[in-house]
């Protein structure tokens, strides 16, 4: 129940913004988000954006391996 | 899709396997707290992935499945008071209460709505000012912050046919009480959307105090593996620690703005968990600044006595003292479409993944 999806924002009216997941388009509140704007992934839980995702901490994921002399 | 599918990639995946593999010595037990892990876990066969000296067991984290039987009883109770409207998660709808549930009451003529946001419960409430619009609030810290801001846009929109029956949970709580029961647990996968909300200071008294592992976990197959990997680390070395997996979305103090709005709206309170019994402090309730949206306060329900599920072993394979397997009723009596308990009901519940991944 606790699914978050990924999102894009293409487009912000007021405190909505509409967003794209898999091709899919869907509105998302950002009530709960400061400083939102478009282009930003932000995780979407039950129609609200709950968080930004940072694409630097991303990639820091990915390159664990490497690091690790495995990858 | 971005952010993803490269976490899904084989190569990688099956590279982590065999560094677990390579470091990890001790008999260990962990515990993944969420629901959405247990589904993760089963739909990509991370078991298989893992050495067996590491055991695997299922939490408390599926809302659906530790929601007490009589708050079904107050739904479907209130489902049939005239000119109201049921909005709920799509999860609650099949879930047995002591004489019905809301499918039944549904077929039999209630007016019961499935919805994805608190937000279409506002715009049926706009729409239908003659009717009393009713939103089923479970969840935990994920979920709590979009109930807090609907009730805030309820009220900043003057809607006055809008009510929330709350039955919110907090996380910690259940953790501790596994803890002090005595469950053998040497390390968990804390819930990775939980904590986007609530930050990671309230893990802290687990690793402090119970001297166990905490590593805040995603859930694609490498966030987990990963995840698997950092607590290993941290029980090989006797070091347990608070540590985050999920840094792309998970930030050490949460998010401050989501968790205004929830204490502006709520304010704990104790609760009776299915399986787990009472625990203090481990809900949320509507303060009475905000009584008028409060269904429970609005309608003043009283229900019969509660009739439980013979036979059905929900309680202990919420705790993780047995796997669904262990249930006499699972598979024959019980299954996803005519389910005894809870944890079948929902996609998250252990009995239902068991069931539809397999053992």
């Amino acid at each position: 129940m606790c699914l978050g999806v990924p999102a894009r924002i293409e487009a912000i009216t007021g405190s909505e913004a509409k967003v794209v997941m898999g091709g899919i388009e869907l509105r998302a509140s950002l009530d709960l988000l400061d400083d939102a704007k478009v282009g930003d992934y932000v995780l979407v839980h039950a129609g609200f954006a709950i968080q930004k995702v940072d694409e630097e901490e991303a990639n820091k994921t990915l390159e664990l391996l490497k690091e690790l002399g495995m990858g | 899709m971005k952010f993803i599918s490269e976490y899904r990639d084989g190569k990688q995946i099956r590279e982590f396997s065999e560094l677990i593999h390579k470091v990890s010595k001790k008999n260990i037990c962990i515990m993944e707290v969420c629901g959405s892990h247990t589904m993760a876990i089963h739909r990509f066969g991370i078991k298989n992935l893992l050495p067996a000296n590491i055991k695997l067991i299922s939490g408390p984290g599926c809302p659906v499945c530790v929601t007490a039987i009589d708050y079904i009883d107050k739904a479907v109770a209130i489902s049939k008071i005239q000119d109201t409207i049921i909005t709920t998660f799509g999860d609650l709808i099949k879930v047995p209460g002591s004489y019905s549930s809301l499918e039944k009451e549904k077929a039999r003529g209630s007016d019961i709505r499935m919805v994805y946001s608190i937000l279409e419960s506002l715009d049926i409430a706009k729409a239908n000012p003659d009717k009393k619009i009713v939103f089923l609030a479970i969840g935990f810290e994920t979920t709590t912050p979009a109930t807090a801001a609907g009730i805030l846009k309820a009220e900043e929109l003057k809607l006055n046919n809008f009510l929330v029956l709350c039955s919110h949970k907090i996380m910690p709580p259940p953790m501790e009480a596994i803890i002090e029961e005595g469950i053998k647990v040497d390390g968990f996968l804390a819930p990775g959307h939980v904590s986007v909300i609530s930050g990671i200071e309230m893990y802290r008294f687990i690793s402090e105090k119970f001297h166990k592992g905490v590593v805040v976990a995603g859930f694609e197959p490498m966030d987990i593996l990963q995840s698997v990997y950092m607590l290993v680390q941290q029980l090989e070395n006797n070091t347990p620690k608070v540590e985050i997996q999920y840094s792309r979305v998970v930030k050490p103090e949460g998010n401050p703005k989501a968790r205004l709005a929830v204490d502006t709206v709520f304010e704990t309170t104790d609760a009776n968990w299915r399986g787990l019994g009472i625990i203090p402090k481990s809900a949320l309730k509507i303060k009475s600044a905000f009584a008028q949206f409060d269904a429970e306060k609005v309608f003043n329900i009283k229900i019969e006595e509660l009739k439980g599920s013979k036979g059905c072993i929900c309680g202990q394979v919420l705790k993780g003292l047995k796997p669904p397997s262990d249930c006499k009723l699972f598979g024959k009596v019980c299954t996803p479409e005519n389910p005894t308990g809870a944890c079948m009901v929902s996609s998250e519940g252990a009995c239902n993944v068991f069931y539809r991944f397999g053992i």
